[in-house]
């Protein structure tokens, strides 16, 4: 069905075509409209599921986890400050094993307040263990929202996944979007260590130093094994609903000889910063990294690289250009966007044209 | 008199340390609990008890969980139990410092939502598993590894906050009364919404008495008047066992906290003004129990 | 792609306006999107939101700097907001208002909506309702189709009323 949705409410119905058992939420800026929106679904009765109005976003996540510790599927969103209180949580969620959905909305933390798209909050959490995926669409968002709950419970997985999405910028963007029939794209979750009185045993028990390290290899290894689950969940989907995705969305790189990396919205401007300098004779693509993690394989040959970070590692660098340091490259790290700065397709090729391979650059700082 | 069943859901050889109290009443309250109970455990010395893993002491399933969480874990539990048609008990079983400090936001928060669970409060009035700290529920006078001179601030008073939320069935129990304690686990899991058991659990190391000395230190907490059995049955409050006797004529606080290494050195002052509000919080009980306030 | 540029105060509908007006373009076939700026306003401050319609998918989210079309949704805020910035040369102005405004030589249409609305009583809260009448100016403009236009209006309120609104204002509009 063709519809206009702002990003929210492109999570909210995907979470509502996914039926999950239990959201657990509580509400902030910009996430609200999601949870206000499965609020009314619930109420309504579009929705079967059990609603829990936390008192808090480390509650949110207890309660999710609780949920799906007994074998049922579990939503959540937030955003920011929330995300970060429930740090504790998200290690928990993915230590359990438990296949977990939440929505985030990307937004810069305090202080000051500031209520505007940075990716520090998620990539802040990027240790925990949870896959994250970045999107840069109203569709996307609805897209991707369905697509983490099937790779989530994969037996191959069974980790949490984080659907991030700009606050602002694209929570609040109304654009159109065609929802689904899901048929059996999402079979019925399955948990296979799922609490179960009939066969009674003990959960995060104790572990010592001899057992610890098996269980995260474990989330290693079923880390790894995502790629695999990730790149059939996403060519299903593109089979049975006729939609394209890919861990890094490629825009004119086969012949580029710059590539612009980002995530997000400015993933998406950047598509029109290369256009933009393609005009001018420059040969620049754009390469969106949607899912961060598990952190995808990436090679643009000799291309030069620009990497704009929305976030920054203090007494580091741009969390996104150490990726691609880590991968061998040399990129031209630009931190652009922070806390809702306004960064245009303009901005984007200007920074590809002033590019120093190597350097850092700082937005409205560096000049 | 109730059959206790012989069914034990803790098996022998638990990591618990000798005369705890605890592990006895988590004995008496999975009896009555029966094994479709599911058990949710934050940070506390049940975290150590029930074994070290690949090894489980526990014969139902224990959902170990973050210090803070264990109410909103039991929220989520309960939901999804509920909406697939299961009626298995969910029981957080926490102690002080996972009720009265870091975890009453979460506790408040499911009790306010009615959630379907009974959350059991085991307190031994200290951050025991971490070697005796402080917690708000340590008393006044109490000698603990971050309060040397002896506590200046009183004991948090848990029920009272609890009973705000006006939920169906809350109660409190000793230790050394497990009948008791046995009855209102029971009653507590036949009311569907929130109810709440606030335990008193002496604890040998941390209260510095002899391990046998576990069952008659909780006798004497509950004789001196230090801790009262009751139940209150949406609001009506009614004292139970040996509390009836200590309500009318309890023994002297101090008979109870010089038997304690905890409180060595506590002056005369301090046990003339402990002694002084346990009078005061009798007297309030009392005066509920007729029916004047 | 064509911009527009829509200013307003907080609760005048200036937000819904935008989603309808996308919703209509969308309703045509076009690709749209519609996107308020969100600032720390509260209801009264002056707001702006930013509507682009194209042939394409649109990937821009960044701000709208040089538009096509401004639309002032309340003259009033022109005392604080220079309405006129980065626009287009030869780009348009369409004002909520019973008489043309001189907009420093750019083409002006206009028409009161605020009069539209108070006909037909179309008021919430003591406020009259700006935003289903302008969906019919803005199908008067050839922005959108008359019959797009009155499905997003319907889609968004139930009230026959705004569409007879959004037609007065087709009719009524001048340039």
């Amino acid at each position: 069905m063709l519809m206009v949705a702002t990003g929210n409410k492109a999570v909210a119905t995907a979470v509502k075509d996914a039926r999950p058992v239990v959201v657990a939420a509580y509400p902030i800026t910009p996430q609200t409209e999601i949870v206000e929106q499965i609020a009314n679904f619930v109420e309504s009765g579009e929705m079967e599921a059990r609603y829990i109005p936390v008192e808090s976003e480390h509650s949110s996540m207890a309660a999710c986890i609780g949920a799906a510790a007994t074998g049922v599927r579990a939503f959540t969103a937030t955003s920011s400050h929330g995300l970060v209180y429930m740090c504790e949580m998200l290690h928990w969620a993915a230590g359990a094993r438990l296949p977990i959905v939440m929505a985030n909305a990307n937004r810069a933390l305090g202080p000051g307040w500031n209520i505007w798209a940075e990716h520090s909050d998620s990539l802040s959490m990027r240790d925990t263990g949870w896959l994250q995926v970045y999107v840069g669409s109203v569709q996307e968002a609805y897209d991707a929202t369905l697509m983490a709950f099937r790779i989530a419970e994969h037996d191959d997985v069974l980790l949490p996944v984080m659907v991030n999405l700009d606050g602002f910028t694209l929570t609040h963007i109304m654009q159109q979007m065609e929802t689904v029939e899901l048929g059996d794209f999402l079979p019925p979750c399955t948990v296979p260590h799922a609490i179960d009185t009939a066969n009674p045993g003990g959960y995060g028990t104790l572990t010592p130093p001899t057992e610890h390290f098996k269980f995260r290899w474990d989330i290693e290894r079923a880390m790894r094994d995502s790629v695999g689950v990730i790149r059939e969940t996403e060519a299903e989907f593109a089979r049975r609903f006729g939609r394209q995705y890919a861990p890094v969305e490629e825009y004119r790189c086969e012949d580029a000889d710059v590539v612009i990396v980002a995530m997000g919205t400015l993933g998406k401007e950047a598509e029109v910063a290369a256009d933009v300098l393609r005009n001018e004779g420059i040969r620049a693509g754009s390469a969106r990294i949607r899912w961060f993690r598990p952190f995808p394989a990436i090679d643009f040959g000799d291309a030069d690289v620009v990497v704009i970070d929305r976030d920054y590692s203090f007494g580091s660098g741009g969390i996104l250009a150490h990726e691609l340091k880590a991968a061998g490259m040399a990129p031209y790290s630009v931190i652009a966007g922070i806390g809702g700065q306004e960064v245009t397709y303009d901005d984007i090729a200007g920074f590809v044209r002033n590019r120093i391979p190597g350097g850092e650059y700082w937005f409205g700082v560096s000049d | 008199m109730a059959e206790i069943p012989k069914e034990e859901y803790i098996l022998r050889c638990t990591s618990a340390c000798a005369g705890c109290s605890s592990s006895l009443v988590l004995r008496y309250i999975l009896k009555a609990a029966g094994p479709d109970s599911v058990l949710v455990v934050p940070a506390c010395c049940t975290s150590v008890i029930q074994g070290i893993y690949p090894n489980t002491a526990m014969n139902i399933p224990v959902y170990n969980v973050a210090f803070a969480s264990a109410a909103a874990v039991a929220s989520g539990m309960s939901a999804a139990f509920r909406s697939v048609g299961k009626k298995t008990n969910v029981i957080c079983y926490a102690g002080d410092g996972g009720t009265v400090d870091i975890g009453i936001q979460a506790l408040s928060g499911a009790l306010e939502r009615g959630t379907d669970f009974l959350y059991i409060c085991y307190d031994n009035e200290a951050y025991s598993n971490t070697g005796m700290q402080r917690s708000g529920s340590t008393p006044l006078g109490a000698k603990t590894t971050t309060t040397p001179e002896g506590k200046r601030d009183a004991k948090k008073d848990l029920d009272r906050i609890v009973q705000a939320h006006n939920l169906p069935y809350m109660a409190t129990a000793c230790s050394a009364y497990p009948l008791d304690l046995y009855k209102k686990v029971q009653k507590a899991l036949a009311i569907r919404g929130p109810t709440f058991i606030h335990i008193l659990a002496p604890c040998p190391p941390g209260w510095r008495y002899p391990s046998e000395a576990t069952i008659e230190m909780g006798k004497l907490a509950v004789k001196t008047g230090m801790w009262v059995l009751y139940e209150r049955e949406y609001g009506k409050l009614s004292v139970t066992g040996a509390s009836k006797g200590a309500l009318a004529k309890p023994l002297p606080v101090g008979e109870y906290l010089t038997r304690q290494g905890r409180f060595k050195g506590i002056d005369a002052a301090t046990i003339d003004y402990v002694q002084q509000s346990v009078r005061d919080n009798l007297a309030r009980i009392a005066r509920e129990v007729e029916g004047v306030c | 792609m064509y911009e527009i540029r829509l200013h307003s105060r907080g609760g005048q509908g200036g937000v819904t306006a935008a989603k309808m007006i996308a919703h209509a373009a969308i309703l045509d076939g076009k690709y749209a999107t519609a996107s308020p700026f969100y600032g720390a306003e509260r209801r009264g401050a002056a707001v702006v939101s930013f509507i682009r319609i194209d042939d394409a998918p649109i990937r821009i989210y960044s701000q709208i700097r040089n538009p096509d079309l401004v639309i002032v949704l309340d003259a009033s805020v022109m005392e604080t907001v220079d309405v006129l910035q980065g626009i287009k040369p030869g780009g348009t102005v369409l004002i909520n208002s019973p008489h043309p405004v001189d907009m420093q030589g750019h083409a002006v249409s206009y028409v009161d909506l605020t009069a539209i609305a108070l006909s037909l009583g179309l008021v919430i809260a003591g406020s009259p309702i700006l935003n289903t009448p302008l969906v019919g100016a803005m199908a008067k403009l050839g922005l959108v189709s008359v019959e797009s236009a009155r499905l997003a209006i319907r889609e968004a309120f139930g009230d026959e009323r705004n569409v007879q609104a959004a037609e007065k204002a087709y009719e009524e509009l001048k340039a």
